[in-house]
């Protein structure tokens, strides 16, 4: 299987069918072979959004070795945490918004069905049209009849994890529909027919002069003298796109926040594709999962002060959209609303792990944390990527999931792609505890494994609490592991073990053990007079032990 | 309705453990957040933070007393070719225009097009249009933000969109400083169409440099009217 610079599989390139793009690949074709003339990296898209099919030890290794990704990541990064820290500190009550924040949805999921309920009441009376749909491909195939029976074959979109969630462009493509991307971020991913690597800022992963390449090659109607001037490049992604928002029938969006006790809709944005989007077609289709309600109009006043300055560190988006239902002769004429599960019923049924449907989508998690920062969002192997994909990918996929998962699955190894340090705590504006969650996904994998054949893990266990309980067994093991130095380079680190040692250095490296133990050298500094005690002399064992 | 629906619903209340002993109880809601700011609405305090907000996102403010607005407005989009305003917008604002051809300055003339809902203007015309005069519902100090709620005088979701310069009229009354006092404004009629600004559109998704003026109005001008004796006024 060839592997690509991200450490993506090269599973499938779906019809990227991208807007104007100059690859005359037609829209659902799919390429079985790899695509040795990519020039932006031949990234393929997954067949799963979900589980992109590497797990993330192997998929961070080689992302780790990318200097430009790296480069890239801790520019952005470290430039938004700071920006994020800027406009909270200058909030006196962020403290008090996080706690309501919390709340607010740990009473949204509590209500769930009553909720949803009145969400659907008020929408069908304001002229909306609710659908729901249990699973990706259910979704996929309500928005694709919309856009049918309005005799539509293109569709502009405004960024939406949940439509990502789905794969809704690669389903649509399969119908002859194109789907295409108006934030900027989105058309420079789907230019280069690559993946996102992060929730807010997709092409994060790209810099100027990767931009203006992509644009050249791909746009079609971009100045052939673009310079890499990210003003010149934004002002011919306007151009590009104009055309199609004046002229689209059916746009497709996401929400950010669902009013159950008016219908209202709301999408926060930066470039004003989501306004053009949500006003300038005759019909709207939104596809939000069932957890982004909140109960009333007002709440609004916590989630729009938490949002922006979590996600992008301003004080406010430049433009934030609200809609109920239809507005005659003001924007869109037909309404539709997809409420989503796939998946979300089944982390709703963990008591500890529902508190991942907290989540706004902020993405300040991710820049905090220092695993994201070095290895950038595709090694996460999902389009939820960071700390929140860490626990909400495995969560949707895991056991029990539609889509299956379990043991082997590439997203089992998701929860350890932490070091537990909680700075995404810290920052989580509705205080999802993702490290606890972490901590509770990792003993569940574990207990999951407990009792299977031959597992390498049990029988060392076992092993170490038989040589353990015993103190003359303990010290003839610690002798024997000083003999281990030898495996140790100059720098007295271990990086290649034999097997099993192999499945440890395989991800991360080990310190050579030292030429005495510690039992020894206090035996030697303390009680000179004494030799060190036989390697199988039970009467050794006892307190020093315990 | 449909057996997704049905299923659906099933499958949360399953989830939940409804009717168990492990449902979740929904928690009381702590609101020790501020529901307004310690300045009232329009006062020179608010006003000073609105400008100085806007002005960060590089919007335009132009401070005026409520006999200046036409003369401002004649300023800003004076040399428009064609300038767009909705129905029940205040037509003493757009006095100071030339808008007859056959004037002595008719190099100056502005044409003047009233979005009529009876007829409303095709998106060809609005994307040829060079600017937009619109009043709003209420803005925010604290955030930079002005909220439109397709009132009369601000018209449908379109026509503050599609022209590349939007002049927005805001009197000082309508300047509360936090957000919990607009929403609580707006959820009188909550069904309306919003649209909050804050700036003119932007991106920062090329390397993270910001980049004002992407597919919303390039140019956001906003005409704060101030009572008169007011401070600034």
């Amino acid at each position: 299987m060839s592997r690509t610079f991200l450490g993506l599989p090269a599973l499938r390139r779906g019809g990227h069918g991208g807007p104007g793009g100059g690859t005359g690949d037609p829209a659902g074709a799919h390429r079985d072979s790899p695509v040795a003339d990519e020039p932006f990296g031949p990234v393929r898209h997954p067949d799963a959004p979900l589980r992109w099919g590497e797990s993330f030890p192997r998929a961070a290794k080689e992302a780790l070795g990318n200097a430009q990704l790296r480069r890239n990541l801790a520019h952005a990064t470290s430039t938004i945490r700071a920006r994020r820290a800027a406009v909270v500190g200058e909030v006196p009550d962020w403290e008090a918004l996080r706690d309501a924040g919390s709340a607010l949805k740990e009473q949204v999921l509590a209500r769930l069905p009553e909720l949803l309920e009145e969400l659907e009441r008020n929408v069908t009376a304001r002229g909306g049209v609710v659908h729901w749909a249990r699973d990706a491909a259910e979704a996929n195939r309500i928005v694709a009849g919309i856009v049918k029976a309005e005799g539509a074959d293109e569709v502009v979109k405004v960024k939406s994890m949940a439509t990502q969630e789905i794969g809704l462009n690669e389903a649509l493509a399969a119908e002859g529909i194109a789907a295409v991307e108006t934030d900027l971020a989105e058309l420079i991913v789907q230019l280069a027919d690559d993946m996102p690597s992060h929730i807010l800022v997709p092409a994060i992963h790209r810099n100027r002069s990767e931009i203006r390449d992509i644009f050249l090659a791909r746009m079609g109607d971009a100045p052939p003298d673009l310079s890499d001037v990210p003003r010149e490049l934004a002002m011919a992604a306007r151009a590009h796109l104009r055309r199609k928002f004046l002229s689209a029938k059916v746009a497709v969006s996401g929400a950010n926040f669902a009013v159950a006790s008016t219908g209202t809709l709301a999408v926060v944005e930066s470039e004003g594709n989501g306004r053009m989007c949500l006003t300038m077609p005759e019909t709207l289709v939104t596809v939000m999962g069932i957890e982004k309600l909140v109960p009333s109009f007002e709440d609004l006043e916590v989630f729009l002060q938490l949002l922006p300055r979590s996600s992008t560190g301003e004080r406010m988006n430049p433009y934030t959209s609200l809609w109920t239902g239809v507005t005659p002769g003001d924007g869109p004429q037909r309404f539709h609303l997809v409420l989503l599960d796939n998946g979300r019923s089944q982390v709703l049924a963990d008591e500890t792990g529902r508190a991942a449907l907290h989540c706004i989508r902020c993405s300040a998690c991710l820049n905090v944390c220092p695993v994201y920062e070095r290895v950038g969002g595709h090694a996460y192997g999902s389009v939820y990527p960071g700390p929140i994909g860490a626990i909400l990918t495995p969560q949707l996929t895991g056991p029990g999931a539609r889509t299956g998962g379990g043991h082997g699955d590439p997203n089992a190894a998701l929860p350890y792609a932490s070091t537990l340090c909680g700075a995404c705590y810290e920052v989580c504006p509705v205080k999802i505890d993702i490290p606890s969650i972490l901590v509770d996904l990792r003993a569940r994998e574990v207990d999951a494994d407990r009792g299977r054949l031959a597992d390498p893990t049990a029988a060392a266990m076992k092993v170490a609490g038989w040589v353990m309980s015993d103190g003359g067994r303990f010290a003839a093991a610690g002798r024997a592991a000083s003999l281990g130095r030898v495996a140790g380079g100059r720098d007295g680190v271990v990086r290649h073990l034999p097997f099993p040692g192999s499945r440890w250095t395989a991800s991360r490296d080990l310190p050579a053990p030292p030429g005495q133990t510690f039992r020894d050298w206090w035996t030697k500094e303390h009680e000179p007079g004494r030799t060190p005690p036989p390697a199988h002399e039970p009467g050794d064992s006892g307190e020093e032990q315990r | 309705m449909s057996d997704a629906r049905t299923q659906v619903l099933a499958r949360v209340r399953q989830a939940l453990g409804r009717g168990t002993p492990s449902e979740p109880v929904p928690p009381e809601v702590p609101r020790a957040y501020r529901s307004a700011g310690e300045h009232a609405p329009g006062s020179a305090a608010v006003l000073d933070q609105l400008v100085d907000r806007l002005e960060d996102y590089r919007a335009h403010v132009h401070r005026v007393a409520p006999g200046g607005v036409a003369d401002a407005v004649a300023q800003i989009v004076g040399h428009a070719t064609t300038v767009v305003v909705p129905p029940g917008l205040d037509r003493e604002w757009l006095a100071g225009l030339v808008t007859d051809p056959t004037s002595g300055r008719s190099h100056d003339a502005v044409r003047v097009v009233v979005d009529d809902p009876a007829a409303p203007l095709p998106a060809e015309m609005l994307d040829a249009a060079s600017a937009v005069v619109t009043a709003a519902r209420v803005a925010i100090a604290e955030t930079g933000t002005i909220v439109l709620d397709g009132g009369p005088d601000q018209g449908r979701r379109a026509i503050s969109l599609v022209p590349d310069v939007h002049l927005c009229v805001l009197r000082a009354g309508q300047v509360v400083q936090t957000v919990p006092e607009a929403v609580r404004a707006l959820a009188t009629s909550p069904a309306r169409p919003l649209t909050w600004v804050s700036g003119p559109s932007a991106t920062s998704d090329i390397e993270l440099s910001r980049v004002e003026g992407v597919h919303g109005p390039r140019t956001l001008h906003v005409l704060l009217v101030e009572e008169a004796g007011a401070p600034g006024a």
